[in-house]
């Protein structure tokens, strides 16, 4: 009886495992594939039942990072990391600071949050076509300081072409290995705390070498025989602006949630050692919600990375200004046909998110066994 | 931290400290007007006569109430709700059954390897779905369902399982085994147990996913405007190509974004409580 039910258990499972690893897993090693290959670089056999592809290695890759023509990937690149930065920073920010006011037992507390979360209900999409009015350079926000009789905003938002904080796609590799280097020693520094000197030793010395590669700007490395600049481009702060109006609400919730967890003894006695009410959050509260900001910046950070549907509605899909690497995959698969690119696109997205997800996943879940 | 002992309850405190607290009420209510601004933006351009949608007068009331929008807006968005409706409400009740299916099973008949599968199905639900979206388009395409509803429908089934799954997997956890151990003794087997103890114990669970997911279908673009040919759009990519286009009047896209936001909305004003406990199950796990 008991050995039965078990196999029907494994048998209704069977389904959902079956599903996943077909559309999950086998189309992602599908998508792999694809993208070692050439395929949609001939038009004629791009859309044909069945291509002729040839395999080309990572020739997709190396164009990505190294080639002439995509030198819009690589600028995608560099506004997705100004955008997680900044959505990022505002979300954590906002939803902090709204949650620590509605802690403070204010009255229509149920209100404030019905209103300060209702944008999460929205498609990304409602919100970018409301956003995208909000942002008419000649009207919407850029005219509110009149209804108070103070000069208009002259802000360009999303039609700027502005690109600040320059720098040439060459030194990329030193930044990254410098991040490295300072990551190593900052490891390095934690386990000589620890006594574990083995280790720390290692990791220091490691670190270093990393640093001082860095430094020289990474000999031996070179990208492009030319130099080629990347930056900051201003018109992502009108679309930080709206993403944050969507989902501060969501972290505000996350930390409410973390604030009322926190005992009222831990405060009450940090109050009769006379903490004012200011101590009694920067040393006893904030420092509980250390998880909470790690899982919120995790998931934030994957949706930042995965942003697609706000920058369509905002700002159209074929602007190169505000292009991300998961609007150019749509782009370069679907409009263009170029199947090979996008799958190569696609993948490095793939990456960049599981190298934030995976590790989540694992302590999450480990954190769950132990237990 | 589990994700079920989450709650936004009210804090039960001694009223204390009055210094200060007109500050909190001030940004409390300069925060408010940041999210409700659009809302009213969104209103008064809605209901505004085309002509008189000019950029200065953007913030003015209308002169005349123009609800002709709406008529115009829903003529055009009739078919393109009812596609969504279709998808979400399909897509959101087979993957809470089979959520439930399977958070059952991996919260109660551990089998081995079920430590390994399970984080290989939450995975996933963070990937970017540009990464299965070529083989996908292909697959779909070749068993001849590109374009239609029933192809949508069977990815949002897909790959909604994750969540549905780790919700319920939660959910059930909190049940205790005695109850399912006495059962047996009665004689019930895998299925018993589902029906007579599980699944009338399920209602909240099944309101959290149900809200969740059917939230999440409605709002989704991507396979949206990759999977589907004009007749088969749901609402986002209507909405999306109307207002994408320049030369529109705004009042349309405006009331648009209104019957595109308000299922949703709706829910979420009813059902919030569920809501934010669907959001809380979706990130804070373990």
């Amino acid at each position: 009886m008991r050995r039965n039910d078990r196999l029907t258990a494994f048998l209704m499972l069977l389904p959902s495992i079956v599903l996943l690893a077909i559309f999950v897993y086998g189309f992602i090693g599908r998508t792999a594939w694809v993208s070692l290959s050439n395929w949609g670089s001939d038009p004629g056999q791009a859309l044909a039942l069945n291509p002729e592809i040839a395999f080309v290695g990572f020739e997709n890759y190396r164009k990505l990072f190294t080639g002439v023509i995509d030198v819009r990937f690589r600028q995608d690149l560099v506004n997705t990391f100004f955008f997680t930065l900044f959505f990022l920073a505002g979300c954590l920010g906002l939803g902090l600071g709204l949650a620590i006011l509605l802690d403070q037992k204010v009255r229509f507390e149920g209100l404030f949050r019905t209103i300060f979360l209702f944008p999460f209900a929205l498609a990304f999409i409602v919100t970018g076509t409301v956003w995208r009015w909000m942002f008419q350079p000649q009207g919407g926000v850029n005219v509110l300081p009149e209804l108070i009789g103070l000069p208009r905003l002259q802000l360009p938002w999303l039609t700027t072409r502005r690109q600040i904080w320059q720098f040439d796609w060459n030194q990329v590799p030193a930044f990254l290995v410098g991040a490295a280097g300072v990551v190593l020693i900052w490891l390095a520094v934690q386990a000589w705390r620890s006594h574990r000197r083995a280790r720390s030793g290692v990791q220091g010395a490691l670190g270093l070498a990393a640093l001082g590669w860095a430094l020289l700007g990474t000999p031996g490395v070179t990208l492009l025989p030319y130099p080629e600049t990347h930056g900051f481009n201003v018109a992502f702060i009108g679309i930080v602006i709206a993403a944050a109006w969507q989902m501060s609400g969501y972290t505000m919730a996350l930390y409410l949630a973390g604030l009322r967890g926190v005992p009222e003894e831990l405060r009450e006695a940090a109050r009769v050692d006379g903490a004012s009410e200011v101590q009694v959050y920067r040393h006893v509260v904030l420092p509980l919600l250390g998880p909470i900001t790690l899982s919120a910046m995790i998931i934030l950070g994957h949706i930042s990375l995965k942003i697609f549907d706000l920058i369509w509605a905002m700002a159209g899909a074929d602007n190169a200004t505000t292009d991300v690497p998961a609007l150019l995959m749509y782009l370069r698969s679907f409009r263009a046909n170029r199947f090979a690119d996008g799958a190569a696109i696609a993948m490095v997205l793939l990456i960049l998110v599981a190298t934030v997800i995976v590790p989540y996943l694992r302590s999450a879940l480990k954190g769950e066994v132990r237990r | 931290m589990s994700a079920s002992s989450l709650s936004l309850g009210r804090a039960r405190r001694p009223r204390g400290r009055r210094r200060g607290r007109w500050l909190v009420y001030l940004l409390l209510i300069l925060a408010a007007a940041f999210y409700l601004l659009p809302v009213y933006l969104v209103l008064v351009t809605a209901l505004k006569e085309p002509a008189a949608i000019t950029l200065a007068d953007t913030w003015r009331l209308p002169q005349t109430w123009n609800w002709d929008s709406f008529r115009v807006a829903w003529e055009a968005f009739a078919p393109k709700l009812r596609n969504s409706l279709v998808l979400a409400v399909s897509a959101t009740v087979l993957s809470a059954l089979m959520g439930s299916m399977n958070g059952y099973i991996l919260s109660k008949w551990r089998f081995p390897g079920a430590n390994v599968i399970f984080p290989l199905m939450l995975f996933g639900m963070f990937i970017p779905y540009q990464a299965i979206l070529i083989p996908l388009f292909q697959f779909l395409r070749d068993i001849g369902l590109y374009g239609d509803l029933t192809g949508l429908i069977v990815a949002h089934v897909v790959y909604g399982l994750p969540i549905t799954t780790l919700i319920f997997r939660n959910f059930y956890a909190e049940i205790p085994d005695e109850m399912l151990d006495a059962a047996k003794i009665d004689g019930a087997g895998f299925f018993g147990i589902y029906a007579r103890i599980l699944f009338p114990l399920s209602i909240s669970g099944f309101v959290v996913v149900v809200i969740w997911q059917f939230t999440q279908i409605w709002n989704e673009f991507l396979f949206a405007v990759t999977l589907t040919r004009q007749s088969t759009q749901p609402i986002t990519v209507a909405l999306a190509n109307l207002a994408g286009g320049e030369a529109v009047n705004w009042n349309l896209p405006m009331a648009g974004s209104i019957l595109a936001a308000l299922p949703t909305l709706l829910i979420y004003i009813v059902l919030g409580r569920y809501f934010i406990r669907g959001l809380l199950a979706g990130s804070v796990k373990g």
